[in-house]
């Protein structure tokens, strides 16, 4: 369906408000026909993304290209793109057909032309008869499809889809899907589709670009992003996941869950730590533990509709989930056993917490907007160093007391037997932590690390 | 006790209404005499409405001119006040939310400024700019208090559209221009007619800075030119009707908007 022609081509987009960077170095392409997904949580820089090729917004740097053409100069309505807008945006003063046929009343398209491709635009989208309705008398999903159909009244060469199904209910999005789906088939028209809903971005696209921070996490097709995420951001975000600790032994073959497994990953480095990713039915389950290669216990057991949700603690501690058409009660002893080629292993982006810090003075470091106390043996005041904290060794407290900085849950991962999280300090920096306790997302929480476990060397030694 | 008080709230209301509209229904009734002095009924008569048509009456010219000038100045203020004021909230509405507060509370104060206080202060602002006081300093006047209600009026309408609706309109192919006119206008129209009218029925009946902001050139309204008249020695009579019609045309007019409205309502 699609070609290998590019009709977008984004290089080295930078956006920031303020401080805060929104989009920080974008590289991507479009292909012509194609239907592209911008996928990633709120606040990741996706809409921004939008609204600049649609033109509503301009760069700090970087350039879009529309079939080899810079467009940055090129205002919002000379781009041959039109856009399907967060909560239809239809204008309430006119009716259906004067909304659709108001793109081209403006190019001056000639009366029956204009006639003739709105009634056809109008059967595309199921809503023959509503032409003279008044828009703000029609559902939610009715308007949706009004918006759909003024955007490509115009034949734009991409089309632009803000989170366009978000306002509707389940059912009716699940419909709107296949709809858009059919749709982009039929017009052969490029779709950028932007999203926070997985689901919906497995479902529609030829590719999903995954977002967060700003910065582009991965692009792939649907496949891809599903059975090898790059990153445990991409493992957690799409679909559910089991992300686990891990150590590399040797090519194709992985320590997780105290157990050695064969899989098909090489190329990381022998005894390397690494992060894995087994998808819940992936892992195979069995009433007799013999010949299995591990065991373990089931804590709980759900019925979801299709297959049953199992939560099993293994032999080793860990707590891992299953999803199975078979149903284990929980208490049952159970055997359990993963194919090579469903272990997914990916490079750990970090393995300790490091930041540049300077000696204060002796035994006192500033790093992290604050003061810490640690040994400075063998440095003296003024000193810049790299300071060190192994994830496990952060002390998070509930309360300012006693803290040394403080901040807020930005992230949180489950890795089988801890909660890896991600903090946002005050200074805006991030310190990452391997934690039993149970925290809440944007919890508010007092930093502390004991002087023994911030290990101090010299700058010129780190290179991270 | 409880009838009795029942009793006692109608009682209040009906003497509400007659305090509130016996002085209406008093020049209504005497404007179809032909009594000069107030409160002297010497037979039904339409003499006055007569004279106020043909103009027989002493000083018609002068009344004349300041009912013409009246509405031309009320016309032209509300026009212009219409046009900033709607481009004013479309700015104000694209503010930061804090400045968009400190720009909302700066509109809400020529508004509860005594009208004196803005009569003087534009009069002494004329000055200090040379401008020659008359009616291009009315007008700039009347605009200059009539603009923030239009402001009040646009607001709300603007808060209630959707935000990507002009954006909707460059998208699809219109230029700034064209977005502004054929999207957001119609959009805000309803907004702009309220304000047209406020704005209007202010200017309408302005006195005091009409008063200092009219020069010396003679310029007359309608609310000046009673004020000398009744210093002259009692009010032409011929008063008595032209109040009279135009509080009915007022009254039509409002009543119009009020089935509009309800109209509109019904729609939804």
């Amino acid at each position: 369906m699609a070609s290998e022609e590019r009709i977008i081509d984004i290089g080295h987009l930078c956006k920031s408000f303020g401080e805060k960077k929104v989009l920080d170095d974008i590289n991507l392409y479009v292909r012509k026909g194609e239907f592209l997904t911008l996928l990633g949580p709120s606040g990741c820089g996706k809409t921004t993304l939008l609204r600049m090729i649609a033109g509503f917004m301009r760069p700090d740097s970087g350039s879009i290209l529309l079939e080899g053409k810079d467009i940055l100069d090129t205002p919002p309505h000379l781009r041959p793109l039109n856009t399907v807008f967060q909560r239809y945006a239809l204008f309430p003063h006119l009716d259906v057909y004067d909304n659709i046929a108001f793109g081209l009343k403006l190019k001056k398209v000639p009366e029956e032309e204009i006639d003739k491709r709105v009634r056809k635009v109008l059967k595309l989208v199921a809503m023959s008869d509503y032409e003279d309705r008044d828009v703000e008398t029609l559902s939610g999903g009715q308007q949706q499809r009004i918006a759909i159909a003024r955007a490509i009244v115009n034949r734009p060469k991409v089309l632009l889809l803000d989170e366009p199904l978000a306002a509707l209910d389940l059912k009716m999005r699940k419909d709107m899907q296949i709809e858009l789906k059919e749709m982009h088939q039929k017009l052969g028209i490029t779709f950028i589709y932007v999203t926070h809903d997985q689901e919906e971005a497995l479902t529609l696209s030829d590719t999903i670009v995954v977002m967060n921070e700003g910065k582009i996490q991965q692009i792939g097709t649907p496949t891809d992003i599903y059975n090898e995420p790059v990153n445990s951001f991409v493992a957690d975000f799409i679909g559910e996941s089991n992300i686990l600790n891990g150590t590399m032994i040797e090519d194709k073959r992985v320590s997780f869950i105290g157990h050695d497994f064969d899989c098909v990953d090489k190329g990381f480095g022998e005894n390397v730590p690494v992060d894995v990713v087994i998808r819940p039915e992936d892992i195979y389950i069995k009433k007799n533990t013999e010949g299995e290669q591990f065991t373990g216990t089931v804590r709980s057991c759900t019925f979801k509709g299709v297959h049953y949700e199992m939560f099993v603690d293994t032999d080793s501690g860990n707590e891992l989930m299953i999803q199975d058409y078979n149903a284990f009660e929980p208490g049952t002893t159970v055997g359990m056993h993963i194919r090579p080629g469903d272990i997914q292993v990916m490079k750990k982006e970090r393995t300790q917490n490091s930041y540049r810090a300077s000696v204060v003075a002796d035994g006192r470091v500033s790093f992290l907007g604050a003061e810490w106390e640690c040994s400075t043996d063998g440095f003296s005041a003024g000193d810049e160093v790299i300071a060190r904290i192994a994830f496990g060794k952060v002390d998070l407290l509930d309360h300012e007391d006693e803290a040394v900085t403080t901040g807020n849950v930005d992230f949180i991962l489950y890795k089988g037997n801890h909660y890896h999280l991600t903090i946002k300090t005050e200074s805006g920096e991030k310190i990452w932590v391997d934690t039993n306790d149970v925290w809440d997302k944007n919890d508010f929480v007092g930093i502390r690390i004991a002087p023994k476990d911030i290990q101090i060397v010299k700058a010129d030694d780190g290179n991270e | 006790m409880m009838k009795g008080g029942r009793i006692f709230a109608k009682i209040y209301l009906w003497v509400l209404m007659a305090v509130l509209y016996a002085p209406i229904v008093f020049i209504a009734v005497f404007s179809f005499t032909e009594a000069k002095s107030l409160g002297n009924w010497t037979g039904f008569s339409l003499r006055l409405y007569q004279n106020l048509f043909t103009g027989s009456m002493q000083n018609s010219a002068g009344l004349l001119s300041a009912v013409k000038n009246t509405v031309l100045i009320a016309l032209a203020a509300a026009t212009a006040a219409t046009i900033l004021g709607t481009l004013a909230a479309i700015g104000i509405s694209k503010l930061k939310p804090r400045n968009r507060a400190v720009m909302s509370f700066l509109n809400n104060i020529p508004m509860i400024n005594p009208d004196i206080i803005t009569g003087v202060s534009l009069f002494l602002l004329f000055v200090f700019l040379h401008i020659s006081q008359g009616y291009t300093t009315v007008i700039l006047a009347h605009i200059t208090f009539c603009t923030p209600y239009v402001v009040l009026n646009v607001m709300p309408k603007l808060s209630q559209l959707n935000p990507n609706i002009y954006e909707a309109a460059l998208d699809l192919g219109a230029t700034p221009m064209q977005a502004l006119r054929k999207v957001l206008v119609p959009a805000l129209r309803p907004g702009m007619i309220s304000g047209f009218i406020l704005s209007f029925t202010m200017s309408l009946d302005d006195f005091a800075v009409t008063f200092f902001t009219r020069g010396t050139i003679g310029l007359d309204t309608l609310s000046t030119f009673i004020y000398t008249d009744a210093r002259k020695g009692g009010l032409t009579p011929e008063l008595k009707p032209l109040m009279t019609i135009i509080f009915l045309i007022i009254l039509v007019v409002l009543l119009l908007i009020n089935i509009r409205n309800s109209k509109n309502d019904n729609k939804r």
